[in-house]
């Protein structure tokens, strides 16, 4: 698929303000959550995580710059438009449905209500207090086993941060999903799933060991389907969650937004 | 000294023991299991070898003799042939290549330039070749038939036979009968209306032409509303069968065209999603049976017929069977298209049932629609191109399947123009599949692979091989009562035909999408598949 031009000052891409929405079509949850993976891979270069980059428009909060519909959506992004800095993407009319399906159903939860937060605190807070850096990785340092965040920034909006630190089992992400397995003499490992077939299973461990096994080794397997990272919930003040959030937000990693 | 002349003397006795492949030769293939005659090796498409010397014992000494790398990274889906010691098979799209069946060495190759107004849906490919006497055929991706010379690839004529710059193509190993070569248009996803021909082997001369729309006057015209005849679809994708007692050859046709939408076209949109039952010498349609009439599932019926003579109810009947991209299981009687049995092989929520003439009883629900309609089995089917095979020793019916599988259908208005897709909408899909977002993205409960068997008698599942990722590899049983067969993941192995027990597997670093098959040579057995854009070949160690 063709990326974004990178250029954000004829990134222009939705005409005419407004925030009514047309009623819509009903997506299914793998709709939204393939449309989460097409946005990153396609728009986010140009629109950011918060879908707010380009002047006049807010994506995710169903701010475009005329009324569109969910058609309208969908042909815009497949076939650009010209004389702007929005090309045609080369995407078939389902996967360009499924970001429509993410485009709204991000519009119909709230922005992050936290604010003020301190990156230069919330940094201290992540590789101090918060013990983020012991299972997390940032600017190419620390383990792999648990999401790299060196460019949550560029990826994830502020509020999906924010419910990843209170409530982490809300919402895995397939790609961060651990699996357990038990061998045959009864030891047990835990790491990040990397792949899977009908004989054999890899992972990386939380030491950061590419390891992999045949399943018929194995006394059980199983996917993890609530993370592994504790709730900051009750462990943080809501200013230090608002300053762990702006440093997070902070972290764009080598891409350009 | 000796060792080397001996050999030589055994190449040179095999390489001289060349003879023509005589339409009576290809009748009788099972009368000479070391070679393989035809796409599904003979022309009953049972995909099963009566060779036995690899047996579920010493499968697990089969070892790789050789692999051939073709020059394409496109999907490599099929089948070789093998006559007296050589190989014929295909390199995408179009090319020709003759090898030494023992070692890979090859003999020659013919490469066929595409014309660039090509533009077939799925995949730049062919699934193999023909022979007959000492000519090969093949039909190309431009809707070209060549005739090439077995022993050097010389090309011995070349007929147009499609508008490829409109989306006619052809994509399938072509079928011998007598003195003809019998090829089917793909295109079904740019609004063509599809075609059976018939060449005469020797000079490429048209013989017959079977339209698999009616034009006006026709029987079957008055299922297609309006002018949507013109433009719809009813495509060949893979190879047919052929009966000699009847001298019926038996095509499965693809989905009416614009797949997805079939408000323009009311009607059953006959002979779409069928199976048609032809004269093989004039063309003329003896019967037919459409297994999903009026569809917008993309539920073609790519499947090779499978011919099958055994007792149905107490009597001896010519049957035919049918496992469908529309999840449902099949036996009809071939010589006159009596529908005797179906029945779902994976979950199926579009019919609940057959009227007393076989015609499924499609829910009112399952149509296509803007907001998007939930139907299982999803767009790739509960199995789709995958050659089935069919044990006599063993009686069961194997499928290459994928269950738990759905889409959300979502049709969209669309104006045909002539050499663009016409599909009206699209599937999405409802799981993120291991095919759609890597492995991980699974649940239990997600769409998965098999290897299902079933008694034809009852449509039962007797045994299945499940996988983790889904499978577009073809099936071969053998009367040493194995199964081979791969998957997506990039394994090839043997199962129990039996018990669906596995035997022994190889990774072979590709998805298997392709029939595998089995020849001799001086006595030593051999087993194929392509997988990835190789064509792997084991035999047991020595």
């Amino acid at each position: 698929m063709t990326a974004f031009p990178m250029n954000r000052s004829t990134a222009c891409v939705f005409f005419l303000a407004s925030t009514a929405l047309l009623a819509q079509h009903e997506y299914a949850p793998a709709d939204v959550e393939n449309g989460g993976r097409n946005y990153t891979n396609n728009c986010v270069y140009c629109h950011g995580p918060e879908g707010d980059q380009i002047p006049g428009i807010n994506l995710l909060q169903g701010k475009f710059r005329r009324t569109l519909s969910d058609d309208d959506i969908a042909r815009t992004i497949r076939e650009g438009i010209p004389g702007t800095g929005m090309p045609a993407q080369n995407m078939n009319e389902g996967n360009a449905r499924t970001i429509v399906a993410y485009l709204r159903a991000s519009a119909a939860v709230p922005a992050s209500t936290i604010a003020g937060g301190n990156a230069a605190r919330g940094k201290t807070i992540f590789e101090g207090k918060g013990g983020c850096t012991s299972c997390h990785r940032t600017a190419g340092t620390g383990p792999r086993a648990a999401p790299d965040l060196s460019d949550i920034g560029a990826l994830r909006r502020a509020v999906e941060i924010e419910k990843s630190i209170v409530d982490p089992s809300a919402v895995v992400l397939p790609q961060n999903r651990f699996v357990k397995v038990v061998t045959k003499d009864g030891s047990t490992v835990t790491g990040r799933l990397m792949n899977q077939d009908t004989f054999t299973l890899q992972l990386i461990d939380t030491q950061d060991r590419l390891r992999s096994f045949p399943i018929a080794d194995l006394r059980q397997h199983s996917v993890l389907t609530t993370s592994s990272m504790p709730s900051y919930k009750d462990k943080l003040s809501s200013q230090e969650l608002a300053d762990v959030v702006a440093y997070l937000v902070s972290l764009k990693g080598a891409r350009k937004p | 000294m000796k060792t080397y002349a001996l050999a030589l003397w055994i190449l040179a006795g095999s390489l001289f023991a060349q003879n023509p492949v005589t339409f009576d030769r290809i009748l009788n293939a099972d009368k000479e299991p070391q070679n393989w005659l035809s796409y599904s090796g003979t022309t009953k498409s049972q995909r099963y070898s009566l060779l036995t010397q690899i047996t579920p014992d010493n499968v697990k000494n089969l070892e790789l003799q050789w692999v051939f790398q073709s020059r394409s990274l496109e999907k490599y889906e099929s089948t070789p042939l093998v006559v007296d010691g050589v190989m014929y098979t295909v390199q995408n799209p179009d090319d020709v290549v003759a090898l030494d069946a023992a070692t890979g060495r090859v003999f020659w190759t013919y490469s066929y330039q595409v014309s660039p107004d090509a533009r077939p849906c799925c995949g730049r490919l062919s699934r193999g070749v023909a022979i007959l006497g000492e000519t090969l055929y093949i039909g190309t991706i431009d809707a070209h038939v060549v005739a090439l010379d077995a022993k050097t690839g010389k090309a011995i004529w070349d007929m147009e036979v499609g508008k490829a710059a409109s989306g006619y193509a052809i994509t399938h190993a072509p079928q011998i009968v007598k003195d003809k070569v019998i090829v089917g248009m793909a295109g079904g996803e740019y609004g063509i209306r599809g075609y059976i021909l018939a060449l005469d082997a020797k000079t490429g001369k048209e013989a017959w032409r079977f339209y698999t729309i009616p034009g006006p006057g026709e029987p079957g015209h008055e299922s297609w509303a309006g002018d949507s005849w013109k433009t719809g679809g009813a495509s060949v994708w893979v190879t047919g069968s052929y009966d000699p007692d009847t001298n019926l050859t038996f095509w499965g046709i693809g989905n009416p065209g614009p797949d997805w939408n079939g408000d323009n076209r009311a009607g059953d949109n006959l002979y779409s999603n069928s199976v048609v039952a032809l004269d093989a010498d004039t063309g003329k349609l003896k019967w037919y049976y459409q297994f999903s009439p009026h569809d917008e599932f993309d539920y073609d019926s790519v499947q090779i017929p499978v011919l099958v003579d055994m007792p149905w109810q107490g009597r001896p009947r010519k049957l035919m069977m049918w496992a469908n991209r529309n999840g449902l299981f099949y036996v009809l009687d071939r010589v006159n298209g009596q529908f005797l049995m179906g029945k779902p092989f994976v979950k199926v929520n579009w019919m609940n049932g057959f009227d007393e003439r076989g015609r499924p009883m499609k829910l009112a629900s399952a149509a296509s629609s803007k907001e998007g309609t939930f139907i299982l089995p999803g767009n790739q089917g509960g199995t789709n191109y995958y050659n089935p095979s069919y044990s006599p020793r063993t009686g069961l019916f194997y499928i290459p399947t994928w269950d738990n599988y759905s889409s959300m259908y979502v049709k969209q208005d669309q104006e045909f123009v002539e050499g663009r897709t016409f599909g009206g909408g699209g599937p999405r899909p409802t799981t993120s599949a291991p095919a759609v977002g890597g492995f991980n993205y699974r649940s239990d409960d997600d769409i998965y692979g098999a290897v299902r068997a079933i008694d034809p008698k009852t449509g039962d599942k007797k045994w299945e091989f499940k996988m983790a990722d889904v499978t577009d590899a073809g099936i071969l049983t053998t009367a040493s009562d194995l199964l081979f067969s791969g998957g997506r993941e990039g394994y090839f192995y043997a199962l129990d035909a039996r018990e669906g027990k596995l035997l022994w597997k190889a990774s072979v670093g590709g998805a298997v999408r392709s029939g595998p098959m089995t020849y001799t040579v001086n006595g030593r057995q051999y087993v194929a598949v392509d997988a990835g854009n190789s064509l792997f070949v084991w035999a047991l160690r020595q």
